[in-house]
């Protein structure tokens, strides 16, 4: 798996971001790269929640990141809104970036603990001078309501009087105060209790729709990104495996990978409930990639064929997309 | 035919409350559990509900000086409750053994793995250096760790999450605990590592004849690694049943607004998730009736005011007012 290709990829006007043969490289000791994106190519249109799906070190961050420049990638472009960001001055991409947000795993450990809350989510409003005083106190009011909290009893208080869902909430409602385009949400429910997950989940896809916005959902759980997405970037060692619509990568998934991930999601039902791991050890080092597809070493179907040569990726059925070459049939 | 064994662990009346400047916290109330031998129970519960302090305190793991713990804790027929420090340092390691749930924190970043897995071989066993440093090797092949030599030379730093957690399982076991508490093993790592993680636990159990303790926010992780389940919410045991028996028939509300929450791979696309509304009551601060009552679709008058008692049928007990399915 873990193939190149393009065959994924729309054209039309509504796509926002569109990111081509995008390539992370970091510097290791000795000489030698960490490959953590290598020619991965998306697109996101507008409205959509894009999720992109992988296990740790499978560069799902390192693309989040790249595609907000934070560092900019080794190479390949990344075009928002008609722009290309790698192609920007450090002032353009400043003010670009204004309505691109993130959202982080550790909501506790995001927000800076001197400030208080209104601070936290008047900060990027002050930065831009947007409004005066009076009129950025009414828009934090408005945020933190918006996300489901009470501004009267909030605002004052700081970050560690407040739980991790509410931290979330309020790490939310500081992307949302230059009212961007697209929010890239990195991990953004992992380190909460299910019941909470659910929470932030919901209040995501309302705030979707209230300010139209555009989504690109990190996260290692498949379950977690099937009720908020429209579109599922499987991700492994830094390449694209499938692509698809979360109904059919659930019910008919095509890549061995895919159908490992879908079957590691704990089924809370013990007379469903797997007792073995599907997948058996850990991702190869990203220092040295396996040749051909990536995934042939922890693969069942593999072959030699595997080795030599890199699968691109091909439309399977409409819409559902794979770099295999022995796909799951069945 | 039935074999009665011992428990393992008895906890009775178990209350632990914190003083904090708001006033006295009380974090577990009133707790009766058994641990069978062999067996692996989860708890459940939400952050705050009490499931980590409940097993710190077993441990002897909360800090003296502001906390107040009432009731009994037997270990294998011994009082832990009145054991000096001393005397509880005894069982921790050899009778009793725990793991995190970040694996890099309850590591030392400084030191090498093969020093810290070997360190409870040498203090508890009293073996040398190089004894310990087998020893070592052999406890990472047990956790399938590929490479144990090699990764006995590496710092965590240099270990992926799931390798860490592994190196931590293999500490606890250096000493053949009788008794695991693992908190939240799994909550750090991804969907695929996390199976791998709960098959070794399985599978170490069995082979060396430990008791488990799961401790968990996720129905979904204790569904297929546990005999038996006990729900806590707001410090108290709300609910505890055979899993098979649990998943085929929650008593209590909030169980199975617990189980509904749980995202899946079956649910539909597009659709919102179901919630529980609201949060834990204010621990400082607790209603009269029901804890749960605030948050419960079926609560009534009678859920306000009244505290519900632990009522048992057979060997399933839960703290409703209003079961579901009637009592």
């Amino acid at each position: 798996m873990a193939g190149s290709g393009t065959a994924h990829l729309r054209d039309g006007e509504d796509v926002v971001l569109a990111v081509r043969d995008l390539v992370v490289r970091f510097k290791a000791a000795g000489g030698r790269f960490v490959h953590a994106v290598s020619n991965v190519s998306i697109d996101v249109k507008k409205g959509e929640t894009v999720a992109i799906v992988g296990e740790s070190g499978c560069g799902k961050t390192s693309l989040g990141k790249a595609i907000m420049q934070v560092p900019p990638p080794t190479s390949g472009s990344v075009t928002f809104a008609g722009r290309d960001l790698t192609a920007m001055g450090s002032e353009e991409l400043r003010r670009a970036r204004t309505a691109i947000q993130m959202i982080f795993q550790d909501p506790i450990s995001s927000l800076d603990p001197r400030m208080t809350i209104k601070r936290i989510v008047e900060e990027p409003l002050a930065i831009w001078n947007r409004g005066n005083e009076a009129e950025r106190a009414a828009r934090v009011d408005a945020l933190l309501d918006g996300v489901g909290l009470d501004a009267a009893l909030v605002r004052d208080r700081r970050p560690y009087e407040f739980s991790g869902g509410q931290c979330q909430r309020i790490s939310i409602a500081r992307a949302l105060a230059l009212e961007p385009q697209l929010i890239i949400c990195d991990e953004p429910v992992s380190a909460l209790d299910v019941s909470i997950q659910a929470q932030i989940l919901n209040l995501l896809q309302d705030l979707k729709e209230r300010y139209g916005l555009t989504m690109i959902f990190i996260s290692h759980d498949l379950a977690v990104v099937k009720a908020v997405s429209n579109r599922i970037v499987v991700m492994y060692l830094g390449k694209v495996c499938e692509v698809g619509t979360p109904d059919v990568l659930y019910s008919r998934p095509a890549h061995h990978y895919t159908r490992a991930l879908v079957r590691s999601v704990p089924v809370p039902d013990p007379t469903r409930a797997a007792r073995t791991a599907v997948l058996q050890g850990e991702p190869p080092s990203p220092l040295a990639p396996p040749s051909g597809c990536r995934f042939r070493t922890r693969c069942e179907a593999a072959t030699e064929r595997c080795m030599s040569e890199e699968p691109q990726l091909r439309e399977v059925t409409p819409g559902q997309f794979v770099a295999c070459h022995h796909p799951v049939t069945g | 035919m039935s074999v009665t064994t011992e428990p393992i662990l008895r906890i009775r009346n178990l209350d632990v409350t914190f003083a904090t400047a708001r006033g006295p916290l009380h974090a577990v109330r009133d707790v009766s559990i058994d641990i069978p031998n062999g067996k692996a129970i989860g708890i459940v519960g939400e952050s705050g509900s009490g499931k980590t302090v409940l097993s710190r305190a077993v441990m002897g793991l909360l800090p003296s000086g502001t906390t107040r713990r009432t009731g009994t804790v037997e270990f294998a027929g011994t009082d832990l409750s009145t054991a000096s420090a001393e005397e509880l340092r005894t069982h921790l390691g050899t009778g009793m053994a725990m793991i995190f749930q970040d694996p890099m924190t309850a590591l030392n970043p400084v030191r090498r793995v093969g020093v810290q897995v070997a360190e409870g071989l040498r203090i508890r066993l009293g073996m040398d250096k190089e004894a310990a440093r087998l020893r070592a090797a052999d406890l990472l092949r047990l956790v399938r760790i590929p490479d144990p030599l090699e990764t006995l030379r590496k710092f965590p730093y240099q270990l992926s999450g799931g390798m860490r957690q592994r190196v931590m399982i293999a500490m606890a076991i250096a000493c053949s605990p009788k008794l695991l508490f693992a908190d939240e093993p799994t909550t750090a790592l991804d969907v695929t590592v996390q199976a791998q993680i709960l098959q070794l636990l399985g599978e170490l159990r069995r082979d060396l004849g430990m008791s488990m303790v799961l401790i968990t926010h996720d129905l979904g992780v204790v569904a297929g690694h546990t005999d038996e389940v006990i729900v806590m919410y707001a410090g108290e045991v709300v609910e505890r049943a055979r899993t098979s028996v649990l998943f085929a028939n929650m008593k209590m509300p909030y169980t199975k607004a617990l189980l509904t929450s749980i995202p899946t791979v079956d649910m539909p696309t597009g659709r919102r998730l179901p919630v529980i509304e609201g949060r834990l009551p204010d621990p400082v601060n607790r209603p009269a009736g029901c804890a749960f009552a605030e948050r419960c679709a079926f609560a009534t008058d009678k859920c306000r005011t009244e505290h519900p008692p632990l009522v048992t049928e057979g060997d399933h007990s839960w703290r409703c007012w209003h079961p579901l399915g009637g009592n």
